[in-house]
């Protein structure tokens, strides 16, 4: 368990963090890497205080600021930053050094075998795989029992495979330990595959924390959807509203979408209304008459995805279909008519 | 070969004093920012702008010349090319590495000795080099001159002075951190 509240020139945080793994979501500058470095030690905040498990790591205000070395955090750099000079036994050895000679080269030796870095141990880092000296990274930082984990950007510029290899010694850690892990992450994906928690971050401030379904599915603001990564976003106005029938209806720019009841709003308040674009149904236009949440719109661009085709229409929506589907229809050209549907449980307002 | 004998001591030791005071000094002010840095990186280069002749004259002139002097007056004039070049050295280090061995435990002593020093070691090397050629040199030559026996000598002191210097200037473009 720890706690931290920090503030600093364009950091201002409070959180806490428990055993599993919190991400720090956020862009470029949000501020991530700067938390990480307070909570380890290494940069000094102008104010705040961070506690771990009842111990106090740092309180600006009875000037306790203890040293890195005495806060028993793990720290997993962006580079990974294994000395080069060392081989990797010897790298493994370096944070033992207070330990009696067996008892170190005892738990080297476990450590080795547990991370399989049998064939790397006597080997420099150059000379190895990049996954064993991931796997060599991870261990280092393990083998002297830190209380806390942190990692910055695991996924940053990694191949497909590294950063599954990557994701499974981070599960592995998440199962086998009741270590509080925080993670540093520019990529949605990580905070879904790893995290129990997530905080969203911009421009030093905490937009929003919860678990990452939770922030993904129900975004606070429009600028917590836009970091999220989310795309069609649109202004609309609450043109009417039956709590009696549960219904509602809202006018956005050329077109009307009707849908359930929104709670907590009034007739002609100014909302924005998001949609999944692979929620969105659309077909090319046959002339037939727009139904309800149905409008006609120009096809902009067609862009090829891993696994679909991205459409890109008039007024910025877009709609993400399957390949198959796309190219069944015929008239698949850029500037062509479609006709997109906006289902009643696909879109939301913000 | 007196002289030689005399001047290659006199280097030596003066580019050993140096090196031990600006190694440790060159981490320091390649790292650390504290009050005052700036203005002992200004001082230790001070030596850089006195003329010898004011150190020689006003300090040393009442005493009586021997070796130790002569190491001590070198030293000071060594001091700051090893200090520019060994912080130099010491800054290319990637600090990545110094903070990770920070959160591992390690003491700033422990870090200096296992992480700086030995990922350093060309850039400091070269360092040294220059600083001893530089030592060579200044007193050298001087000494070489004022000696009557100059001859085979004086040749065989330029040739050593020229040799060093080489050996600095290469080691200084293979000066390079571990890749």
């Amino acid at each position: 368990m720890i706690q931290v509240r920090l503030a600093a020139p364009g950091v201002d945080v409070e959180f806490q963090a428990a055993s599993g793994i919190t991400a720090l979501f956020g862009p470029a500058g949000a501020g991530k890497s700067f938390i990480l470095d307070a909570i380890a030690g290494l940069v000094t905040p102008a104010s705040g205080r961070i506690i771990m498990d009842d111990r106090i790591l740092f309180d600006a205000a009875s000037r306790v600021n203890l040293p890195a070395r005495r806060r028993g955090c793990g720290y997993i750099a962006r580079q990974w930053a294994l000395f080069p000079h060392m081989s990797v036994r010897d790298n493994l050895l370096f944070p033992l050094a207070r330990l009696p000679r067996l008892e170190r080269h005892r738990r080297v030796k476990e450590t080795i075998e547990q991370y399989a870095l049998g064939d790397a141990a006597p080997r420099y880092p150059r000379q190895v795989s990049p996954a064993e000296r991931l796997r060599a990274a991870v261990a280092r930082t393990l083998i002297g029992e830190p209380q806390l984990l942190l990692v910055d950007e695991p996924a940053c510029g990694l191949d497909i495979a590294l950063r599954d290899e990557w994701y499974n010694v981070l599960r592995r850690v998440r199962d086998q330990t009741s270590l509080p892990v925080m993670l540093a992450t520019r990529d949605p994906e990580t905070c879904f595959e790893l995290a129990g928690s997530m905080l969203l971050l911009s421009a030093g401030r905490i937009l929003q924390s919860g678990p990452p379904r939770q922030v993904f599915d129900q975004p606070v603001s429009v600028d917590a959807a836009r970091l999220l990564g989310m795309r069609n976003l649109f202004q609309a106005e609450i043109a009417a509203l039956d709590p009696g029938r549960n219904t509602s209806r809202l006018r956005l720019e050329n077109f009307e979408l009707t849908g359930a009841y929104i709670p907590g709003h009034l007739r002609g308040d100014r909302v924005w209304v998001c949609v999944d674009p692979g929620q969105l149904r659309s077909l090319p236009h046959d002339g037939s008459k727009p139904q309800l949440n149905q409008v006609v719109v120009r096809l902009e661009r067609a862009s090829q995805l891993t696994r679909a085709v991205r459409l890109e229409f008039a007024g910025g929506i877009i709609a993400e279909i399957p390949r198959h589907e796309f190219e069944r229809s015929k008239d698949n050209d850029d500037n062509k008519e479609w006709l997109v549907e906006f289902p009643a449980a696909a879109w939301r307002v913000l | 070969m007196p002289a030689l004998w005399l001047c290659l001591r006199c280097a030596g030791v003066a580019t050993l004093l140096a090196a031990a005071v600006c190694l440790p000094l060159g981490w320091i002010l390649a790292h650390r920012r504290f009050p005052g840095c700036e203005l002992l990186d200004a001082a230790a280069g001070l030596p850089l702008v006195l003329p010898p002749a004011v150190l020689v004259y006003y300090l040393l002139w009442p005493l009586v010349f021997n070796w130790q002097i002569a190491v001590g007056l070198s030293a000071i004039y060594t001091l700051p090319l090893v200090l520019r070049l060994s912080r130099a050295a010491m800054a290319a280090v990637d600090p990545d590495l110094e903070n990770a061995a920070r959160i591992l435990g390690a003491s700033e002593w422990r870090i200096f000795w296992r992480i700086a020093l030995p990922l350093a070691w060309r850039g400091l090397l070269a360092a040294i080099a220059a600083g001893f050629a530089r030592s060579l040199a200044d007193f050298g030559l001087t000494a070489l001159v004022a000696d009557h026996a100059a001859g085979a000598p004086l040749v065989w002191a330029l040739l050593a002075i020229a040799g060093v210097s080489l050996a600095a200037l290469y080691a200084g473009n293979r000066a390079r951190v571990w890749a």
